[in-house]
């Protein structure tokens, strides 16, 4: 056992750190707002990257990777605030033509929950497929077969969300295993980005404390901001243990329980992800209020990632049927 | 990021769980925390049991009975020890954890031939003279006296909080032997034997109602200079080893174990009935259960990743107090949550009726000292301020 990222996950990491920071400058968000978070020639950088073939085998045009190396890129993919339909695509690689070459834009739907919540889609003007999963499987839907209104105040002015009544049928692809399947991956998934969020949240907020002044020295320099950071590089670092776990089980499942890593991943980094974007904007003060600061997109897209693939609520409920078997 | 076990990984495993079903059963309950005697009797027994077998110092070196083993390995063993409810390592805390991995890493030959196979075999009790009533969070500012006498350091001064000092044979013992140096630049860590003239133990009840930890009144005592770790004055570096291991991986059985705690909790929570549901049938208990749980997976996986980044150095890094703080802050909150189901049966620190009020009452009192000792909660987050996130340092008086 050696749950230390290898040598080469970690040049993954920086490379994949390096490129974003490259090609998604922070400038590039007001243009990206005005195209309601998706921007085609993003998405074909993203994919060119390997972002969703990432996981696909080499002999069906992928790269071969494992979910160790997919929550890497999703963690700095969520440090970057990346929108779009990231995850569904990724997931639909090789179930979908063109998903892993980012040429077909794949969103989705999670219905399994037992939460009762209404039909909320993201991304759906970007979409040319919809993925629905239902307790009985995967279905395809055409996503010009929808009726939905758009919301016009989305949350996070970079995920776009419609309200749709009821879905018209669509295809079945996968049975009740492989939409279970495809909805673990799915929260393993999202709690990279939860991990990345938190990273972000806590980076630009270690840089603002030591750069703002008051009272003739930075901020940082004041115990109750910096035990604030304190407690926020414990979160961060709670959410990589998490997330790093729910990768390795699901790499080699029969090192553990599955459901349990994943289970305790969404709920490990969505708390930590939540908490870091909201003591993050306290750091700040008055200017962690405003638009122009960061810090308040890694709030909304926690809150974005919080409601897919299962909420902590769900997950934790999940935890508490597998210890009442244990025993 | 690989999760799985080697062959030989497994094989150890395997042993350990076998032998541990055949031993742990019949080794006995636990004695009352007030019989000292009765306690390192019990403690050291099963350190002499484990020791036989070959299960005492998995990572240490064979030539001081060691098992030469991997640090996954002590992994390994501690999530066996916890599987097993084998006993708690108990008065073998600051020997086997702190005390001989800092003469592991920074002792002579000699001290560690002596001291390492002997603290292995349970034949050896350690405590930790750091802390003194001017000098807590602020430890460098101890005040302990040593000075030279041909070969002996001559010790004046009194220790606080010292656990286990009562049963000990031996003491980490922190003393200044330059008053004139810079605070830092002026102390010493010596072995000091507790058994020496001059050496007077007061004991201190704490808010459990027990003699967990004693004053230490140093009058005279006559360390001699050969017990000395390190070089004279530079104690506070081979103190911040023993700080690394105290906050790294001393807690970690403590850690693991808490999940067999929240099983105890589930338990209890389905003998609580009323109307013929019980509590466990409440979905807010449950939620509140498995998100701790969930949490608890997280810090047994970010001790796995602080241990396997541990692996070449050998001293865990400074992300100790991440890990120290986030099981600090599951631990207080489960075992709050332990009293909370207990309701008005938790007017009772013994077993109430069919509840284990005596453990989870317990429980939440040491969970308590757990933000206290080791460096508080507070210095912790300093520490990752300053040392990790890189923030300007407190304000220090003037040198
Ligand atoms: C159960 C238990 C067992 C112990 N066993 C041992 C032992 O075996 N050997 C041993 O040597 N010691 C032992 N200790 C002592 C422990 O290490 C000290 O209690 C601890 O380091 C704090 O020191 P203090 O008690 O003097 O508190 P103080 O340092 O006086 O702290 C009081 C409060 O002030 C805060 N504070 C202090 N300085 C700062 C600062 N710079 N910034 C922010 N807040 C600050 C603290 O966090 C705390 O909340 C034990 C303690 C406990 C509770």
């Amino acid at each position: 056992m050696d749950f230390q990222p290898t040598e080469d996950q970690k040049a993954l990491r920086e490379g994949v750190r390096s490129f974003l920071e490259g090609q998604v400058p922070f400038d590039r968000f007001p243009a990206l707002e005005k195209s309601k978070g998706f921007d085609a020639s993003l998405w074909g950088e993203l994919a060119e990257m390997g972002v969703f073939a990432l996981r696909l085998a080499e002999d069906e045009g992928g790269i071969g990777l494992g979910f160790a190396d997919a929550i890497i890129v999703f963690a700095e993919l969520g440090r970057r605030l990346i929108p779009g339909p990231i995850a569904w695509s990724h997931l639909a690689a090789g179930l979908i033509d063109g998903a892993a070459t980012g040429e077909v834009v794949v969103g989705g739907v999670d219905l399994i929950g037992p939460r009762p919540d209404p039909i909320v889609l993201e991304h759906l003007d970007s979409l040319d497929v919809l993925l629905v999963l239902r307790p009985e499987g995967i279905e395809r839907v055409n996503p010009r077969d929808i009726e939905a209104t758009e919301i016009e105040t989305p949350l996070d002015s970079l995920t776009p969300v419609h309200h749709a009544l009821t879905l018209p049928a669509g295809e079945m692809i996968g049975d009740a295993a492989a939409a279970a399947q495809m909805r673990l991956e799915g929260a393993a998934l999202v709690s990279g980005i939860q991990l990345g969020l938190a990273e972000g949240a806590l980076e630009l907020a270690n840089a603002y404390a030591k750069e703002r002044q008051q009272f003739g020295r930075p901020i940082g320099g004041f115990q109750a901001v910096k035990h604030l950071l304190a407690e926020m590089f414990v979160k961060q670092e709670a959410a990589r243990a998490g997330a790093y776990n729910a990768a390795a089980t699901l790499d080699a499942p029969e090192v553990a329980n599955v459901q349990r890593a994943v289970s305790s991943a969404k709920i490990t980094a969505g708390e930590s992800a939540i908490r870091n974007a909201r003591t993050g904007i306290q750091v700040h003060g008055g200017m962690g209020f405003t638009w122009e600061v960061l810090a308040h997109y890694y709030l909304k897209r926690a809150w974005v990632c919080e409601n897919l693939f299962g909420t902590q609520d769900e997950h934790a409920e999940k935890i508490a049927e597998i210890l009442e078997t244990l025993g | 990021m690989d999760l799985r076990y080697t062959a030989e990984e497994q094989k150890f495993r395997n042993q350990l769980a076998a032998w541990l079903a055949s031993e742990v059963p019949g080794y006995g309950t636990p004695p009352p925390v007030d019989s000292w005697d009765e306690r390192r009797a019990y403690d050291t027994g099963w350190q002499k049991k484990l020791f036989d077998a070959g299960y005492a110092g998995i990572n240490w070196p064979k030539e001081y009975g060691g098992r030469d083993a991997s640090l996954v390995e002590q992994l390994i063993y501690f999530e066996e020890i916890a599987k097993a409810n084998a006993p708690y390592v108990g008065v073998n805390f600051v020997g086997t954890l702190h005390g001989g991995p800092t003469i592991m890493a920074e002792g002579t030959e000699a001290q560690r031939a002596f001291h390492i196979p002997r603290i292995l075999a349970g034949e050896e009790v350690w405590c930790q003279g750091f802390s003194e009533p001017v000098a807590g969070s602020d430890l460098a500012g101890l005040q302990t006296r040593a000075e030279r006498d041909g070969d002996d350091y001559v010790v004046n001064g009194h220790k606080i909080w010292t656990s286990f000092a009562q049963v000990a044979d031996y003491c980490e013992m922190l003393v200044r032997t330059d008053p004139e140096a810079p605070k830092h630049r002026g102390i010493s860590w010596l072995i000091m034997p507790m058994d020496l003239d001059g050496i007077d133990i007061r004991p201190l009840p704490t808010l459990e109602g027990e003699g967990e930890f004693s004053e230490v009144f140093l009058e005279d005592v006559r360390i001699p200079v050969a017990n000395r770790i390190g070089e004279e004055n530079d104690g506070w570096r081979v103190t911040n080893v023993t700080l690394r291991f105290e906050r790294g991986t001393a807690f970690a059985s403590d850690m693991i174990q808490l999940q067999a705690f929240v099983q105890r909790m589930i338990e209890a929570a389905k003998n609580i009935t009323s109307d013929g549901t019980t509590a466990w049938d409440d979905k807010s208990l449950r939620r509140e259960i498995g998100h701790i749980s969930g949490e608890l997976e997280s810090l047994w996986a970010m001790v796995k990743l602080s241990v396997c980044e541990a692996k070449e150095s050998g001293v865990p890094g400074v992300g100790a107090s991440a890990v120290k703080l986030y099981y600090t802050d599951i631990y207080q909150r489960t075992t709050e949550l332990a009293v909370r189901l207990l309701g008005r049966a938790g007017l009772s620190r013994s077993d109430f009726l069919d509840l284990p009020s005596h453990l989870f009452i317990n429980r939440h009192f040491n969970a308590i000292s757990v933000s206290i000792a080791a460096g508080t909660t507070q210095i912790q987050k300093n520490i990752i301020g300053e040392r990790i996130l890189g923030l300007p340092k407190e304000l220090r008086p003037p040198a």
